[in-house]
C-alpha cells in the first residue's frame, strides 16, 4: 500500500509504493481508536473489562452499609419523578438568561478585543479602556457583580433604566463573561500572522476591511473551542442569579428540597445540566473537525 | 506633460532603517511603462525591504516614490487608493486560508474596488482559467501544491488590474520542480507588457526575462544594466563575488 495520501499534490502521487488503495472498512478511518491494533478481539477485551471493572465498583457502592440513607437523600425515584417536569419548566428561565447574555457577551467580547488590539497613539485611550474593563470584571468574582446591579440598580429608580432584577442580573453576567471571552478572541486576534495583514493591505483593503475579512474570521475560527469553554461557564453561572430570589431552575430545587427534606432535586437539575453540556462539546467537536477536513488534505500536512 | 518623461516608477533617495540597523541607504530607481527589472542581491541586502517600501507596506525614513507621475509618499495620500495600483505577491504565498480560491481573488476587487460579487468572479475566474486554475476555484488554498498557491496569488493580486507588480522572491518558498510553473506565470505577464520589479535569485531566469539587472549591496544600487552585461561583465568586484558565489553554489 502507497503512503501517499489521496489528493496530496501532484508530485507525490506516482512515488514508489503504486497507486494508492484506500483503507478497506472503516479501520483507517479510527486512528486515534484504542482498539485499532488490537482488532476485532482487542474490542471485546476492551468491553468486557470495562463491564467487570465497573460492576465491582458500582456492586461496591450499593452493598456499602450507608447505601439506603444515600439513596433516599440524593436517589430518591419518587421526589424525582415529582420534581423534575418543575425544574426543567423552571430551567426554561435559565435557558433564556444564558442565552441572551451569550449572544451580548460575543458580541460586546469581540468589540473589546477588537478595541485592544487597535494599533497607534491615537487610540490609546481606547486600548486602556477595554485592558481597565478586562482587568476589572476579571476580579470581582460573578456573585457580588450579580449582588450589586440585581439589588443595587433597580433600587436606585432611575427613570428610563429598567427596574427588573432579572434584567440587571443579566447585565451582571454579561459584564463579567464579556471580559474573559474578550481576552480569549484577543488571544486568537494575535495569533493570526502578520503577513495575513499585509496580503490584505497589500491588496487595497482598509484597516477595517481587513480586520472584518481576513483578522476575525481566523481569529474566530481558533478559538472556538474556548468560546464554548466560556459558554459552558455562562451557562452553570446563570444558576446564580438565584441569589437575587428569581426563581430559575436552582431556586426551584432548593425550594422543592427545603419542602420534601430530600436532596434528589438537586440531583435532578446536575442532571440536566450534564445533558445539555456534554452534546454542546460533541457539536464543537465537530465543527473543528469540520473545518479542518475542508482545508486540509486528508492524512496530509 | 509628467516631469518623469513616462516613467511607471520612480524612486529618489529612499532610506530605511529598522531601530539602529539602515537596510536601504539611498536607492534611485526608475522603471519605464512595460519594463521589467530584476533585483539580485545577497540575502539581507535589502530586496524585500524596498518591495515593501514602494507599496507603502513599510513607512519610510527618508525620500520620495512617484507612480506614474502621481507622488505617493507624499503626505494625506490614500495609500488604499495606491496599494490598489501596486501589485505585491511575497515569498510565502499569504493567501487567505479561510477562503477558498476564487473568494481570495475576488476580497480586493470587491472590497477594495467596490465591484459586485458577479463583475469580480468573471474578472477572477478570467484570470484563472488564463494561468490554468479554473478547476481550482472552490478549493482551499491548504489543498492546492506551493506552484498552485502561488499562481493564486499571483492572480489575486492581478485581479486589482494594478499598473505595476512587485514579486518577492516567488519561487524562493517552492520546491525546485514547481518553480518553472510559477516563472513561465511571469514571463507571460513580461509578454503581456506588465511593468514588474522582480526580487529573486534565479539568475538564470532574471538573464532570461529582465530588460534590466538591478544588484543591490548594502541598501544602495552598486551597478545597475542590461543583463547580458551584469552577468557576462560585471563592472564591480562586489558584483562579480557575487556572481561568482552564485555560480559555484550551481544556480547558474
Amino acid at each position: 500500500m502507497s503512503i501517499v495520501p489521496p489528493g496530496a499534490p501532484e508530485r507525490y502521487q506516482g512515488l514508489p509504493g503504486g497507486p494508492y488503495t484506500p483503507p478497506t472498512g472503516d479501520r483507517g478511518s479510527r486512528i486515534l481508536s484504542p482498539f485499532r491494533a488490537e482488532g476485532a478481539r482487542g474490542v471485546w477485551i476492551a468491553v468486557l473489562s470495562t463491564v467487570v471493572f465497573f460492576t465491582v465498583i458500582g456492586l461496591g457502592v450499593v452493598s456499602s452499609s450507608g447505601w439506603p440513607q444515600i439513596k433516599e437523600a440524593f436517589f430518591d425515584g419518587q421526589v424525582l419523578a415529582d420534581s423534575f417536569g418543575k425544574i426543567v419548566e423552571k430551567f426554561g428561565r435559565n435557558v433564556l438568561i444564558f442565552m441572551v447574555a451569550e449572544a451580548f457577551v460575543l458580541l460586546l467580547a469581540l468589540l473589546l478585543a477588537v478595541m485592544r488590539s487597535l494599533q497607534g497613539p491615537v487610540f490609546t485611550p481606547l486600548r486602556i479602556l477595554a485592558a481597565a474593563y478586562t482587568d476589572l470584571f476579571r476580579a470581582l468574582p460573578t456573585i457580588l457583580v450579580i449582588l450589586l446591579l440585581g439589588f443595587g440598580a433597580p433600587s436606585l429608580q432611575i427613570k428610563g433604566v429598567p427596574h427588573s432584577d432579572i434584567f440587571w442580573a443579566i447585565v451582571a453576567l454579561v459584564l463579567v463573561y464579556s471580559a474573559y471571552v474578550a481576552e480569549v478572541y484577543r488571544a486568537g486576534i494575535q495569533s493570526v500572522h502578520p503577513s495575513q495583514v499585509a496580503s490584505a493591505r497589500a491588496l487595497g483593503l482598509s484597516r477595517r476591511k481587513t480586520l472584518r475579512f481576513v483578522v476575525i474570521p481566523q481569529a474566530v475560527r481558533r478559538v472556538i473551542p474556548p468560546l464554548l469553554n466560556d459558554f459552558i461557564g455562562l451557562q452553570k453561572d446563570s444558576a446564580l442569579v438565584a441569589v437575587i430570589g428569581y426563581t430559575e431552575a436552582l431556586r426551584q430545587a432548593q425550594i422543592i428540597s427545603a419542602a420534601t427534606f430530600d436532596f434528589t432535586p438537586y440531583v435532578a437539575l446536575a442532571l440536566v445540566y450534564i445533558v445539555i453540556t456534554i452534546p454542546e462539546a460533541r457539536f464543537v467537536d465537530w465543527l473543528v473537525a469540520r473545518d479542518q477536513r475542508r482545508r486540509q488534505v486528508a492524512g496530509g500536512v | 506633460m509628467r516631469a518623469d518623461g513616462g516613467a511607471a516608477l520612480v524612486v529618489e533617495g529612499l532610506y530605511k532603517s529598522f531601530g539602529r540597523l539602515e537596510v536601504l541607504r539611498g536607492i534611485d530607481l526608475s522603471v519605464a511603462e512595460h519594463e521589467v527589472i530584476c533585483v539580485i542581491g545577497a540575502s539581507g541586502s535589502g530586496k524585500s525591504t524596498l518591495l515593501r517600501c514602494i507599496n507603502l507596506l513599510e513607512p519610510i525614513d527618508r525620500g520620495r516614490i512617484f507612480v506614474e507621475g502621481d507622488e505617493i509618499t507624499a503626505r494625506g495620500v490614500d495609500v488604499n487608493r495606491i496599494r490598489q495600483r501596486i501589485g505585491i505577491v511575497f515569498q510565502a504565498f499569504n493567501l487567505f486560508p479561510h477562503m477558498n480560491v476564487i473568494r481570495n481573488v475576488t476580497l480586493g476587487p470587491m472590497e477594495a474596488l467596490g465591484l459586485s460579487r458577479r463583475d469580480a468572479e468573471v474578472r477572477g475566474m478570467a484570470l484563472l482559467e488564463r494561468f490554468g486554475l479554473a478547476d481550482k476555484r472552490d478549493d482551499y488554498p491548504d489543498r492546492l501544491s506551493g506552484g498552485q498557491q502561488q499562481r493564486v496569488a499571483i492572480v489575486r493580486a492581478l485581479a486589482m488590474q494594478p499598473d505595476i507588480m512587485l514579486l518577492d522572491e516567488v519561487t524562493s518558498a517552492l520546491d525546485p520542480e514547481l518553480v518553472a510553473e510559477v516563472l513561465n506565470v511571469i514571463r507571460e505577464l513580461a509578454a503581456g507588457g506588465m511593468t514588474m520589479v522582480i526580487a529573486t535569485h534565479e539568475m538564470g531566469f532574471a538573464r532570461d526575462i529582465a530588460h534590466r539587472v538591478c544588484f543591490l549591496d548594502e541598501g544602495v544600487i552598486l551597478e545597475e544594466g542590461p543583463p547580458e552585461r551584469i552577468f557576462t561583465d560585471p563592472k564591480e568586484e562586489r558584483t562579480r563575488r557575487f556572481l561568482q558565489s552564485i555560480i559555484e553554489a550551481g544556480r547558474m
